[in-house]
This record gives C-alpha cells, sequence and structure tokens, in this order.
C-alpha cells in the first residue's frame, strides 16, 4: 500500500465523517466522569477525584473571574488608564501561603487512602497475573474462601471482537467490543482478592477501573496489589501500558459472584481441567489425519497468529510472512515447532500457552495453507 | 556597514549570525510541526469511529510514537531555541552570541538527527509497513528493545542532546557575559530569564537521556543487561532514568512560554508586569522542584509506599510557585488600560488554557487517584493541554508579538484573527473530551476503542481535523507577512518596553555592535 493510498483513505474518511456526523452513535454523552467504583477504597479514591475537582473549579472561577472582570472593564477602549503599581509583598505571601494551606488539606484525606491502598495483608484469594503479547495468564495460587488452589488458564480477546477488529473488516461490532474475553476470571463477592502482576515480555498493566485497581506486570518482578467488590457482577478492563502492536487488544474481564456460586465455579473449573489434561494426555499419543489437522490448526492460527502473520499469511511491516517462507516450506519440522513454542526476536513463546496437539495442528495448517502445500502432517507426538 | 555575508544557500549554512540562526531554527521547527500534525491527523482519523478503518495497529502505534517525538523534540525546543536566538542578543543589547561558530554548529545537527530519526519509517520503500519506532515517545524497556532498528533511534537522541547542550553552553555563556553595561540579571527581561533558567536545566539532563539510550544500544547490541531482569537488570530502572530526564523536560518546553506571555501580557496591559522578583524565584523553584518529582509518572510500577508519598507531596509542592505566576499575570492585567492585539489574545488563552492544564496536573499529582488516572486519555488532555495550549500557544504568540520587528511588516489583521479564534475553537473541540473519555476509562496509545467512547472520539477528531487545517492558514501568513504588509514602526507597539524596540524595524543584520547603556 503507498502513502498515497493512505491520503485518499484519509480523505474519503473525512469526508463521510463531516457529512455523516457521529452515526454510529452507540453511546451517549454522559461517559463524563470517573467510573464509579464497586469497592469503599475505589469509591474513596472517586470523593478525593471530586474533591479535587471541586478545588480547582473554585479557584478557576475566583482566577479566571478576575481575568475576566479585567479585560471587561479594564479595557484601553473603556477609557482605562493604567494603574501604576506593579509590587506588592503582602499579596504576594498571602497567595503563597494560600495554596500551600489548600494543599496540605488534600495531602491528608490522600494519604490515608494510599497508605490504605497499597496495604495489601489478609487477603482472602490470590490470584497471579501475567502478562503475555497479549493476553492474560492467570493462576489462582492461594485461597481461603474456596478451592481454586491450581486453576491456570489463559485469557484473550473474544473471538468475534477479534474478528470485527481487523482492519478494514467493516463488521458490525459485537456486544462489550474490546472488553470481552473468551474466558473470565471469577470472584467471591466482599472477599479481598490480591493480584500479583507480572509479564512474560513487555510490561503490561493490568486495569479494571470500576474495581479501582491498576498495576503495572513488569517481566522479571511481581508487584502486588488488591480489591474487595462490594457488588456481584462482571466488570471489564484493558491492559493500560503500552506493549507493543495489540496493546488495545488484550481486555481484562472479572466476574464477581456469590461465595456459593465462586465455590461451584471452582470445583467445576477444576474437574473440566483434569478432563482436559486427561484428553491432552490422550492426544499426544494419538494420530490425526491431515483434515482433523488443518480444521484445528486454522482455529489455532486465527487466534494466536493471524494478528501479525495476517490471515493469508502474508506478514506485514516487522511481521515476517509465512507464506513461502523457508521455515514454513522447505526448512526442518523440528525447526518450525521451536519457534512456535520458543519464539524468536520480537515473537513471544507459545510453548507455555499452546498443548502439543494445538502446536502439531498450526505447525501442520501453517505448512499447508496459503499455497505452501509441503504435505507435511505433523503429529502431536512429535512436538517436545 | 557592510555585512560580507554569502548569499544563496552559503548564508545559510555558513551563517554564524543569530538572527539567521534563529530563522533556521523557527522553519525547522515549523516544518517539523507541520509533519508531526500530519501525524496526528492519522491518529485522529483512525479514532474517528470505533473498529479499525485506515491503518493497522502497528502503524497507529509508529504514529503516536513518531508524532511524540517530533513534536517534542522537532517542533517545541528548537522552536524555543530559535526565539532565544533571535531575541537574547537583542533584549540584552548584545551583538550576537557569545559562540556564533558554535551556533551554527548546533542548528545544523538537528536535520541530521531529524533524518535519522525519521529514517526507518522509509527501509524497503514501503512508509505503510510501520517499520519505524512504534514503542511510545517515552521508549520504555523491554518493549523498545525489541525493535529492530533501534540505533537509528539511539543516535538521533544523542545528535539532538548534542544540539541542545551547545545551543544551551551559548545561550548562558551569552547571558552571563554579553549584558550591556548597567544591565543587572534582575533588570533582564523575564523571557531571557526563563531561557537562562532553561539553559541550566537543559544541561542537566541531556546527558542524563544520552546515558539512557547509550544503556538501551549496549542492551540491545552488545549483551549488556540493565533493563533486563533475566540478566540481573531492572526494567523499572529505565524509567527512573528517563523520567529524570523526561520531568524536567517538560519545564524546559514550557518555561521559555512563561517568558513569552510575561514580555505581552506587560505591554498591552500598559503596565508593569507584577512582581518581576516573585516571577524569577518562582521560575526557579519551578526548576528545581523539577529535579525531584520524577516518579509522579510511575506511581503504578509498584513503588514502596514510602516512595509513593514522597513524590506526590512533592509533586503538588510544584502548584505553589506556578500559581504565583498565574496571579502575577492576572495582577499585571488588573487595572491595567488592555488592548487585545493578536499577540495579547494567544497570551490571555495561554493565561486560561495552562491554567485548566494546571488543575490537572495537581489531579494527576496525588498517587491514590491516579491509579484510575494512569496512563488514560485523562494524561492526554493534561498534556495537550499544557504543551499545545501552553507551550505552542506560546510559540504562537512569540510570532506576532516579535514578527514586525524581524521581517519589518505587520501581519494581516484579519487572517491573524481568523487563525486566533479558529485555533481557540477547534483545539478545545479537540481536547476537552479528552478529560471524558479518559475518566469513563479509555486507555492511551489505543487505535481501537470500546463503544462507550464513540462519540466524544468523534468530536475530539472533528476538532483535531479543523485545529490541523487552521495551522496551513498560519503558514499562509507566516509568508504573507515576510512578504509584505503593513509596515511597522521601531516601536511597534505603543508601551512595549525593551532594547529589541530601539533597533529599526526589521532589525539590520547586525544590531549592538557598540553596547547600549541600560540605566
Amino acid at each position: 500500500m503507498s502513502a498515497s493510498k493512505l491520503t485518499k483513505k484519509l480523505g474519503s474518511l473525512i469526508m463521510t465523517a463531516l457529512l455523516l456526523g457521529p452515526a454510529m452513535a452507540f453511546a451517549d454523552y454522559s461517559t463524563l466522569n470517573m467510573t464509579e467504583s464497586v469497592s469503599k477504597i475505589g469509591q474513596d479514591m472517586y470523593d478525593l477525584h471530586m474533591l479535587v475537582f471541586w478545588i480547582c473549579t473554585v479557584a478557576g472561577i475566583l482566577v479566571f473571574g478576575v481575568i475576566f472582570w479585567s479585560i471587561i472593564f479594564h479595557r484601553k477602549s473603556k477609557g482605562a488608564k493604567p494603574a501604576p503599581f506593579h509590587e506588592n509583598t503582602t499579596v504576594e505571601v498571602i497567595w503563597t501561603s494560600i495554596p500551600l494551606i489548600i494543599l496540605v488539606a488534600i495531602a491528608v484525606p490522600s494519604t490515608k487512602t494510599l497508605l490504605e491502598y497499597e496495604d495489601t495483608t489478609n487477603s482472602d484469594l490470590t490470584i497471579k497475573a501475567t502478562g503475555w503479547q497479549w493476553k492474560w495468564e492467570y493462576d489462582y495460587i492461594d485461597d481461603k474462601v474456596g478451592d481454586s488452589k491450581g486453576i491456570h488458564f489463559f485469557s484473550s480477546l473474544s473471538k468475534d471482537a477479534n474478528e470485527a477488529r481487523q482492519l478494514g473488516a467493516n463488521k458490525e461490532l459485537p456486544e462489550h467490543y474490546l472488553l470481552d474475553v473468551d474466558k473470565r476470571i471469577v470472584v467471591p463477592v466482599g472477599k479481598k482478592v490480591r493480584i500479583l502482576t507480572t509479564a512474560a515480555d513487555v510490561i503490561h498493566a493490568w486495569w479494571v477501573p470500576e474495581l479501582a485497581i491498576k498495576r503495572d506486570a513488569i517481566p522479571g518482578f511481581i508487584n502486588e496489589s488488591w480489591f474487595k467488590a462490594e457488588k456481584e457482577g462482571v466488570y471489564r478492563g484493558q491492559c493500560a501500558e503500552l506493549c507493543g502492536k495489540d496493546h488495545g487488544f488484550m481486555p481484562i474481564v472479572v466476574e464477581v459472584k456469590s461465595v456459593e456460586d465462586y465455590k461451584q465455579w471452582a470445583s467445576a473449573e477444576k474437574g473440566a481441567a483434569a478432563q482436559a489434561a486427561a484428553a491432552a494426555a490422550a492426544a499426544s499419543g494419538k494420530t490425526y489425519t491431515m483434515a482433523e489437522l488443518m480444521a484445528k490448526g486454522k482455529e489455532v492460527y486465527d487466534a494466536n497468529c493471524l494478528a501479525c502473520h495476517q490471515a493469508e499469511g502474508q506478514g506485514g511491516g516487522p511481521f515476517p510472512a509465512l507464506k513461502a517462507s523457508p521455515v514454513a516450506t522447505t526448512g526442518p519440522v523440528s525447526t518450525h515447532i521451536d519457534i512456535i513454542t520458543k519464539g524468536k526476536g520480537i515473537m513471544p513463546p507459545f510453548g507455555a500457552q499452546l498443548s502439543a496437539l494445538d502446536v502439531a495442528a498450526v505447525t501442520t495448517y501453517e505448512r499447508n495453507a496459503w499455497g505452501n502445500n509441503t504435505g507435511d502432517v505433523v503429529q502431536p507426538s512429535q512436538v517436545k | 556597514m557592510s555585512d560580507h555575508a554569502p548569499t544563496g544557500i552559503k548564508r545559510w549554512l555558513f551563517t554564524t549570525n543569530h538572527k539567521d540562526i534563529g530563522t533556521l531554527y523557527l522553519w525547522f521547527s515549523f516544518i517539523m510541526l507541520l509533519t508531526g500534525g500530519a501525524m496526528a491527523m492519522v491518529i485522529r482519523a483512525e479514532l474517528l469511529y470505533p473498529g479499525v478503518q485506515v491503518v493497522d495497529p502497528n502503524f497507529f502505534n509508529m504514529m503516536t510514537t513518531m508524532h511524540g517525538l517530533i513534536m517534542v523534540f522537532g517542533a517545541i525546543m528548537p522552536a524555543m531555541v530559535g526565539l532565544a536566538n533571535w531575541l537574547i542578543p537583542m533584549m540584552i543589547g548584545a551583538p550576537d552570541m557569545a559562540l556564533p561558530r558554535m551556533n551554527n554548529w548546533s542548528f545544523w545537527i538537528l536535520p541530521g538527527a531529524a533524518i535519522l530519526l525519521v529514517a526507518p519509517m522509509f527501509i524497503g520503500g514501503d512508509f505503510l509497513a510501520g517499520q519505524g519506532p512504534a514503542f511510545g515517545w517515552t521508549f520504555y524497556e523491554p518493549l523498545s528493545g525489541q525493535y529492530g532498528n533501534l540505533a537509528f533511534f539511539v543516535f538521533a537522541v544523542h545528535l539532538l542532546g548534542f544540539s541542545s547542550i551547545m545551543g544551551s553552553i551559548n545561550i548562558i555563556a551569552t547571558i552571563l557575559n554579553m549584558r550591556a553595561p548597567g544591565m543587572t540579571l534582575m533588570k533582564m527581561p523575564m523571557f531571557v530569564w526563563t531561557w537562562l533558567i532553561t539553559a541550566f536545566l537543559l544541561i542537566a539532563v541531556m546527558p542524563v537521556l544520552a546515558g539512557v539510550v547509550t544503556m538501551m544500544l549496549t542492551d540491545k547490541y552488545f549483551g549488556t543487561s540493565f533493563f533486563d531482569a533475566a540478566g540481573g537488570g531492572d526494567p523499572v530502572m529505565f524509567q527512573h532514568i528517563f523520567w529524570f530526564f523526561g520531568h524536567p523536560e517538560v519545564y524546559i518546553m514550557i518555561l521559555p512560554a512563561f517568558g513569552v506571555v510575561s514580555q505581552i501580557i506587560p505591554t498591552f496591559s500598559r503596565k508593569k508586569l507584577f512582581g518581576y522578583a516573585s516571577m524569577v524565584y518562582a521560575t526557579a523553584a519551578i526548576a528545581f522542584l523539577s529535579f525531584i518529582v520524577w516518579a509522579h509518572h510511575m506511581f503504578t510500577v509498584g513503588m514502596p509506599v514510602a516512595g509513593e508519598l514522597y513524590f506526590m507531596y512533592a509533586t503538588v509542592m510544584i502548584a505553589v510557585p506556578t500559581a504565583v505566576k498565574v496571579f502575577n499575570w492576572t495582577a499585571t492585567m488588573w487595572k491595567g488600560a488592555l488592548t487585545f492585539e493578536i499577540p495579547m489574545l494567544w497570551s490571555i488563552a495561554f493565561v486560561f488554557l495552562f491554567t485548566i492544564g494546571g488543575f490537572t496536573g495537581l489531579m494527576l499529582g496525588l498517587a491514590p487517584v491516579d491509579f484510575q488516572y494512569h496512563d488514560t486519555y485523562f494524561v492526554v488532555a493534561h498534556f495537550h493541554y499544557v504543551l499545545v495550549t501552553g507551550a505552542l500557544f506560546g510559540i504562537i504568540a512569540a510570532f506576532y508579538y516579535w514578527v514586525p520587528k524581524w521581517t519589518g511588516n505587520m501581519y494581516p489583521p484579519l487572517l491573524s484573527k481568523i487563525h486566533f479564534w479558529v485555533s481557540l475553537v477547534s483545539v478545545n473541540v479537540l481536547f476537552f473530551p479528552q478529560h471524558f473519555v479518559g475518566l469513563a476509562g479509555m486507555p492511551r496509545r489505543i487505535p481501537d476503542y470500546a463503544v462507550q467512547f464513540a462519540d466524544w472520539n468523534y468530536w475530539s477528531s472533528i476538532g483535531g481535523f479543523v485545529f490541523g487545517l487552521s495551522q496551513i492558514l498560519f503558514l499562509y501568513i507566516i509568508i504573507k507577512t515576510i512578504k509584505g504588509g503593513e509596515k511597522a514602526t521601531d516601536q511597534v507597539w505603543e508601551s512595549a518596553e525593551g532594547l529589541e524596540w530601539t533597533v529599526a524595524s526589521p532589525a539590520p543584520y547586525h544590531t549592538f555592535a557598540t553596547p547600549p547603556e541600560v540605566k
């Protein structure tokens, strides 16, 4: 695509916008203020925000009022004569002290809220959130409420949003566009949930506005933070630290359930995980047909690889093409599998996220789709 | 007096004249403003509607990155140096800058740095492939370390640093050594004071920036691990070092603008600047505080609570000297005899809108609430209020104020008025709604957003397109004023004070060959 094509695209988009206006008005204009929180400390933050907002508003009205008064009444065209004064120590001392006093007054509640926010002790449940380019991985590592310890899964942008957000897709945007995931984390209501954040590649940040929690996820370090939701519901957030190409497409969804429902969810989840593990173990020894692997491979590719390597394997920019690339055609299968599981350069390792069957399937798919046609069939047993 | 100056391209390549070099800086920064502005248009076009319509996310990230870098290092900073070059010698009664050859060199490094900075975007001849830096203007590690062409970026920053440091040394040497007899430090115009302080800030922090990019370079190409936890390094240390540069950097961009409006407001209020001494002390206090507050950009990285408390208290303290400045400008206008020529209009807009940016700065300084604001559009709105309606408005005000002295011609009055009013309205339509979407939960640096942010983003984009277009009008006004217009008198403005108004309009190629006497 050439730069002139971009110019054309921009031109037509701007013309449409000017003619049609905000035609896609899904929303309303009521999204003006900070999201109110369902946690007590979040409400404290909100109150502090409103306090400073009103202080600034009053200060603004006073100062701007004086300036407007001068603009209206002290005009030369109205015959105003300039007064000779240009300094006054008393006035200077007064208007240095007043802001100082106000700041001390604001510092008191700020300090109180901050100390409370940073107190992560006595948590009821601990979940580790690991940021990946571009999804979240969750580990339930400690639980005093139910039996969730050991639950582990990845959570990515929901499939329909992922399809709708491709460049030029022009699809109808699904409900909760960009704020929905394929698997939510579930926590109990009224319990102190400690979130440990870390990352596998670059810095991410775990943010859910309604739970008033935002903490950076830094590779090699573990940060801790917490929330306590006072109300059941589904709360949505996003990664808040630029983490590369798909930074805008790794949402966070937290479902807050009653303690009873949460316990049920945990045991169901663990049962399902055990079944999946058994299935995966069985699958790794099984031999699949080309058609089975291709179908599964496309699914895995679309969810994990398509964002960078594109729908036709053509790549783009810093992301190499797979179509007709030596790695996916003439090169050895083992190198191909290694790159998928261990990553390469800017590409994150997928070994921890994909099962042996997933890797075998996507390798088969990449070696046979888009005219690569190597005829190679890779079985899960080939994936270590 | 004969100038013995070469003509044509050689005049500009080899010039050691502060006025020529000032002009070069100003044109360079204007070209960069339009370049960075064009990138902002791409950003706003993509954000016009939800969904990804115009560019892919990687290209979008490259646009936000290059927009930020170009505006900070290419547009705002060089414009301020251009103003310093033109004005400081004339304001202090010096014949030129103290180190004229170095002055030439500090400018001519800049185009090379700019080329190195933008070159990676054109690797392989495919602009839309998005091969340029796409890691944000703050280039946080480890993300920036993933980028293939990092060396281009690192060397571009090194060159920018050389240029800034040499420029600053020159400004300090000029101000401290070349003032006309009788001009004591406390008689210097405010613009000179703000630049003296800014130059010290630059000398202090540009080496820190050079250091941090060099560490990135050795991490990437020579096997060190300053910022890689796997090798015993710390990615957060990158942020500490970066913001130790980055926070003074924002004052580097705004202090000279404070100086500009402190010149303009007294002229059109027909009153002396209120509280000159307290203005000087407030500027120095802001500069000092700027060194000890850097980690307020990093409240969410997980610092110890004692660190968070300290950086919160130190940060909100900046509100005190800043408030003093705003009060002083207000008191200068109070009981004056105001007229509203174009430079005054931009300066009054500066005071209003910069103050709004100051208020949101205070809000962002409070650590517990910053956990909600951090990395959202609320931050984007905040720093565009201080840098666009602050620093850029200051530069534009300076242009209208001194252009009669530079060219000997008055600006076209009607067009200039249109330029002001269209810019004023559109810049607020552009940036004010960004407060709303930020508070409502829209993160910054995303190419696409959830639909509840759609309406305000639409209006922000419309404001952006109009604001962008109105700067094309500005280009026309600049060219028209250079080419002709109503002739300016030497005094230009009825009650302007200062040595620059004692020389002819346009200012002769050499001024103050014999120093004036300041009483």
